[in-house]
């Protein structure tokens, strides 16, 4: 049977298993839009801004594990998903993006609503289609899937002319795809394996770092199996949140810019770096000359251009984490008995020592904190919790103070470092998970770059928690501003910010707010109570900083830490990050 | 240290604008690209002519490797090869001068393409060395116009043993 194209797009979304869309409508995706009308088996979510939809897809992506989709319009629909897209590709997270065109015979003359979106976006996707005839479809979507999902993942983008969402084709959904210049490796070579498992073995001080890619791959047991093992200690990179317990024992927490001290410590001292399923970002290394001089660098990632890019690797290894770090815990196992505990024992009480001189900690007087509204978070919680953020302080403190002991409970935007990302993205997950809790930890800037879609979430029923670390600055560029620009806050006070619970009720949301510290926990216990979206308004201090930081161009050991003016003695210093 | 690298690629729309994207993006540099068709009407070739030190070629080759649309990349550098470009050259010497270039052209075995009463277009193919002379002893004629092709090359099919 003939199906227009508008039909053959939702029948192959529907093979490919998707249920939830995230879009706006619009003139050329009218057709659509009108085959989803009345459908059973796909919703279409509708948001507030085509932004708003990138971001809740890719909540929705990192939540789950599946690529989110997002459909919008021509012109400003699609340049509205840019950032959104750049932000997936940034923190390689599958998502197939469609957009609607112009028809077919006005393509380049101008039209209205038109934008060369293929063109605008092919430096922020992992590839992007334009369908010029119906009859190639359904192929290019079981493409499209196909890559955003294998490799290293990414987003997609199909740009269908409306013309095309009108004509007529068969419809015959392929099986399976192959495309003779896109196959992706999995398997690492088992020479280069063994050599990372010797090296290894000689290693007196050898550091795991582990990103993203151990979330992506599904290789979180995998990683634990090789740590406790061989008695490595494992830090995180931002993106490799949950992909270690972070209340282990063998966790360091996070590295790089605002790292614990003690994991830059021991990345800094290691005779032997251990990088998994990351890629040297500027924020993990700081000064590359500096960084880690005296040690050898196994590094696996499934993307070659990764490896060798920003550091020198010893033993470059090309494949999916899952699969190598099978493969090596299998030839580690195979070795004649290292006893693991003995050898590391000197590097592991270093490390313990460097976690005794500097905790990760702060001083909670009679403002709020927002380490500490985190750290109640957390507790009230117990963890069990996923947890978005938006960027700057808000993400830094997160990413501190909530031990993350799961894959796919963290959702930030790494690469990119987008405001606006964590609300959208926490209904995203929402929409996914519709009976976990779900947080996006904001601050007062960020939350005011994406605060429309409170609309989706109270219409959608999505109970999320909007924790607001509400500190009237643009905080990280405002700590910037007092360490390395003699406290000139251009454009950093945010006068004019609104009342967010007053926001949060105009919508029909609930609005709480905690002026106190002892009021902080009932604020967090109450929002968890309501079953509808909570804005918490938490009027922190000021002027708190995030701590540790690695000045811009220095390395990684060269960290400025707590003053001591600022922790005097007689406070109480809270728990570390274990 | 300059490089010369072959990529075959999918012949279809947008694939060099992802080429040159990629080069654009990462601040790579160009010196000359050529694109044509190959036996195969589905598949293109590309030859580009790069400069960098060898973690920047590594990087440009990966990258290369990396594009969906890209099947193969091969460093012509690490090979025995030929490379080749044409130019088109108009020479305007004045009359004295006129039988000088035609002297020029038949030392190089260029071939003289179009003429006018004021003018010559001399067509030259070669290496970068052989179309820098000529250009070199033209200039001082009167060289109006200059059009390159941008180089192409291949690997020679015997190698010496040390790189096959």
């Amino acid at each position: 049977m003939k199906l227009t194209g508008a039909e053959i797009l939702i029948e192959s979304l529907k093979k490919e298993g998707v249920k939830h869309i995230f879009g706006y409508p619009g003139g050329v995706v009218l057709n659509i839009f009108d085959v989803l009308y009345g459908e059973k088996d796909l919703e279409l979510i509708l948001t507030r801004h085509e932004q708003g939809a990138t971001h809740a897809a890719d909540g929705y992506a990192r939540a789950t594990g599946k690529p989110g989709v997002v459909l919008v319009t021509s012109g400003p629909g699609a340049t509205n998903i840019v950032t959104g897209l750049a932000t997936a590709y940034m923190d390689s997270i599958p998502m197939v993006a469609i957009t609607g065109q112009v028809s077919t015979m006005l393509i380049g003359n101008d039209a209205f609503q038109e934008a060369d979106i293929v063109g605008i976006t092919r430096p922020c996707t992992k590839y992007n289609f334009l369908v010029k005839d119906v009859a190639d479809l359904a192929r290019t979507i079981k493409e499209a899937f196909f890559i955003a999902t294998t490799g290293r993942p990414g987003p997609v983008l199909i740009d269908i002319p409306k013309d095309v969402t009108v004509s007529k084709a068969e419809f015959k959904y392929p099986d399976s795809v192959d495309i003779r210049s896109y196959r992706p490796n999995l398997k690492g070579n088992i020479w280069q394996i063994k050599q990372a498992a010797a090296t290894i073995a000689k290693a007196k001080r050898p550091v795991i770092i582990a990103g993203g890619g151990v979330i992506i791959s599904g290789a979180a047991e995998e990683l634990k199996e090789l740590a406790e093992m061989t008695k490595v200690p494992v830090t995180l990179t931002m993106m490799g949140l949950g992909g270690f317990p972070g209340d282990h024992k063998l966790c360091l927490g996070m590295l790089g810019m605002h790292g614990t001290y003690f994991a830059n410590m021991a990345v800094h001292n290691a005779d032997l770096l251990i990088a998994i399923g990351m890629r040297f970002d500027d924020r993990v290394t700081g000064k590359v000359e500096g960084f880690a001089s005296n040690a050898k660098i196994i590094h696996v990632d499934i993307d070659p251009t990764s490896i060798r890019k920003n550091v020198r690797v010893d033993v470059p290894i090309v494949g999916d984490v899952k699969h190598v770090l099978k493969d090596l815990n299998k030839v580690i196992k195979e070795e004649p008995g290292e006893s693991w505990p003995a050898i590391r024992k000197s590097w592991l009480q270093h490390i313990e020592d460097w976690k005794a001189e500097n905790p990760m900690s702060y001083d909670q007087d009679d403002v709020i904190k927002p380490q500490f509204v985190v750290e109640k978070i957390y507790e009230v919680t117990k963890g069990d919790a996923i947890i978005a953020t938006e960027v700057g302080q808000n993400q830094m403190w997160a990413a501190q103070f909530f031990k993350f002991k799961k894959p796919r409970t963290w959702l930030s935007s790494g690469g990119l470092g987008t405001m606006g990302y964590g609300f959208p993205a926490a209904i995203g997950a929402q929409m996914a998970f519709p009976n976990k809790l779900v947080f996006d930890i904001a601050g007062d800037g960020s939350i005011q770059m994406n605060i429309q879609e409170l609309a989706t979430a109270v219409l959608h029923n999505l109970p999320v928690k909007v924790a607001i670390l509400n500190n009237c600055y643009l905080g990280m560029v405002r700590q910037w501003q007092e360490l390395f620009f003699g406290e000139r806050y251009s454009s950093t006070c945010l006068i004019g910010t609104p009342d967010f619970c007053k926001v949060a009720e105009a919508y029909g949301a609930v609005g709480l707010r905690a002026s106190k510290p002892s009021e902080v926990e009932g604020v967090i216990r109450e929002a968890i109570k309501v079953k509808k979206p909570v804005f918490m308004d938490f009027v922190c201090d000021q002027f708190e900083k995030v701590y540790p930081m690695v000045p811009a161009g220095a390395a990684i050991n060269e960290m400025l830490l707590r003053p001591k003016a600022e922790a005097p003695a007689a406070k109480k210093k809270l728990k570390a990050v274990k | 240290m300059r490089h010369i690298i072959s990529v075959l690629v999918e012949n279809k729309f947008g694939v060099l604008s992802r080429v040159s994207g990629l080069f654009s993006g990462r601040g790579y540099n160009i010196e000359a690209i050529s694109v044509g068709a190959t036996l195969d009407p589905q598949v293109a070739q590309m030859t580009i002519v790069t400069k960098g030190d060898d973690n920047i070629i590594e990087q440009i080759t990966k990258q290369l490797n990396k594009l969906i649309d890209v099947i193969k990349v091969t460093d012509l550098t690490d090979f025995d090869h030929v490379e080749r470009e044409m130019v088109l050259i108009k020479v305007a010497p004045k009359a004295e001068n006129r039988a000088e270039a035609l002297r020029v052209a038949e030392i190089f075995r260029a071939d003289v393409v179009d003429s006018s009463p004021k003018t010559y277009t001399i067509q030259v193919t070669g290496d970068e060395k052989k179309i820098d002379a000529i250009i070199d002893l033209l200039r001082p004629l009167g060289v109006k116009e200059v059009v390159r092709t941008g180089k192409v090359a291949i690997a020679r099919e015997k190698q010496p043993a040390a790189t096959v």
